[in-house]
């Protein structure tokens, strides 16, 4: 059963629980057509995001397509991502329009 | 596609039908709520506002005031004025009557010798103006004479998920009506703007859009302040929504598609029949529901994650959620179910057809569940802002 969904599949680095997950847990999301997993590293809240993959320190976490803030320190994949690992960053997209 | 409304004599088409009593300041609020609790039929809000404003300020609030006497759904308009404020009388019904020639009565407290022989002037105006309005009849019309305005309150996850994408399929539907959309909001679009500009019809309204969410950025930070200081919220945050960008990737889903045709500032008069346009309004849900309805938004469609009860005292709040557990949660609160976006059982084209056959109800008069409660709050824009 899929118990979270990636928005855009090409890009996005975090994905969603759109059931309430448990430590140890496999997470399983339909990536393009393509049934993907990976082992929840610890509990996530129903809607919270988790890392898709590692994110090392500094680098853009990506959904929707677009970054949404930095990694605040290396994050593993199956880890949850909110506040307490995500820095806020306002760029600058005044030429990206 | 039709619905039937309520023709007014500036030619546009209400789909309610209710007579304002207009508090021209904080110092008649009180007295408009004795004035209205005496006539059924009749609507009014607490205007905390309307004196000792600085002049873009006090200018919010005399476009939402004459806004909201313009607003199709209204009949007639009694105001009620303490005397003394800077929202003078004379001012309010100039303001009023540059938008709009619908019935208009005025009541100065001052002048009519307090609160008793005030009340009772306006009691029987207001009283007249109801009667009048309920002989009105109502005719067919196209759904492009609607101008929706679209809020997002309270955001999970969710709502980038599924309640705003479906906000934006019912936003491209009336667009292709021949109607009008409101995107509202400029806090929630900081990170997202340059997605938005992409789609402007031209560059006038592409530098428009990064001009307004600068603006606002600098007018905070004019006062020390950061926007992303109050915005997300606490609840916000309690959903999942970690950050500023996320929950504004979220938010402008509810523009749908469709290119961005024009930019208003806040409260004024958005044109019928002129697609996808955005107003300047903050996050803050009741004031930017208030900005757009001055604006002449006859509906409002609103998307919850969390859950609020948020209405209107003139346009009737379609509530949407995309959390299962809130829609199970506040099901009182709520009137559409999104979730099935999200867990696929059911399409974006179905629910987009059922939420356009809603609105189509509405519009006829089917009560939304925030005008069953009696939700009337509302909030004016600042020139100190909300996020």
């Amino acid at each position: 059963m899929l118990n979270a969904m990636i928005v855009e599949a090409a890009k996005d680095n975090v994905i969603v629980a759109i059931e309430p997950i448990k430590k140890g847990e496999t997470v399983t999301y339909n990536c393009g057509g393509e049934e993907k997993s990976l082992t929840a590293l610890e509990d996530i809240t129903i809607y919270h995001k988790l890392a898709a993959r590692d994110i090392p320190k500094g680098e853009p976490i990506v959904k929707y397509g677009e970054h949404i803030g930095l990694a605040a320190r290396d994050i593993k994949m199956g880890e949850h991502v909110h506040c307490h690992n995500l820095e806020e960053h306002r760029e600058n997209l005044d030429n990206k329009g | 596609m039709n619905f039937y409304g309520y023709k007014r004599p500036d030619g546009r088409v209400g789909v309610r039908n209710k007579v304002l009593i207009l508090p021209a300041s904080v110092c008649a609020s009180d007295t408009t709520r004795i004035i209205s609790q005496q006539v059924v039929g009749s609507v009014t809000f607490n205007n905390q506002l309307g004196c000792s404003q600085v002049a873009s300020d006090q200018q919010f609030t005399m476009d939402v005031m004459a806004g909201y006497a313009a607003n199709p759904n209204v009949y007639g308009t009694v105001v009620v004025s303490l005397g003394c404020e800077n929202c003078q009388m004379d001012l309010v019904v100039k303001a009023i009557q540059e938008r709009t020639n619908k019935p208009l009565k005025q009541v100065i407290i001052q002048e009519a010798g307090g609160t008793l022989k005030a009340i009772d002037m306006a009691v029987r105006y207001a009283k007249e103006m109801v009667e009048e309005a309920s002989l009105l009849q109502k005719e067919e019309f196209p759904m492009s004479e609607l101008i929706i305005g679209t809020e997002c309150g309270g955001s999970d996850p969710t709502s980038g998920l599924a309640a705003n994408p479906l906000i934006g399929q019912l936003s491209d539907l009336i667009v292709k009506e021949g109607g009008t959309s409101i995107l509202s909001e400029t806090t929630e679009f900081i990170g997202a703007e340059h997605l938005l500009a992409r789609r402007a019809i031209n560059k006038e309204v592409h530098d428009r859009i990064f001009e307004i969410v600068h603006r606002y950025e600098d007018s905070l930070r004019l006062v020390g302040e950061e926007v992303r200081e109050g915005n997300p919220s606490p609840g916000n945050k309690a959903g999942g929504l970690t950050c500023l960008e996320e929950k504004s990737l979220g938010c402008i889903h509810k523009g749908g598609h469709s290119p961005v045709m024009n930019v208003y500032d806040y409260g004024k008069q958005v044109k019928a029949k002129e697609g996808l346009v955005i107003m300047d309004t903050p996050g803050n849900d009741p004031s930017s529901v208030a900005g757009m309805v001055a604006g002449g938004a006859q509906i409002v469609v609103f998307s919850t994650g969390r859950g609020t009860p948020t209405g209107n005292p003139l346009a009737p709040v379609i509530k949407i959620t995309g959390n299962k557990l809130t829609y199970a949660n506040m099901i009182d609160n709520i009137d559409v179910d999104a979730s099935p976006l999200i867990y696929g059982t059911k399409t974006m084209e179905q629910l987009g057809d059922e939420l356009l056959k809603l609105t189509q109800e509405v519009a006829c008069g089917k009560q939304t569940k925030a005008e069953s409660l009696g939700y009337t709050e509302m909030a004016i824009a600042r020139v100190c802002n909300f996020v």
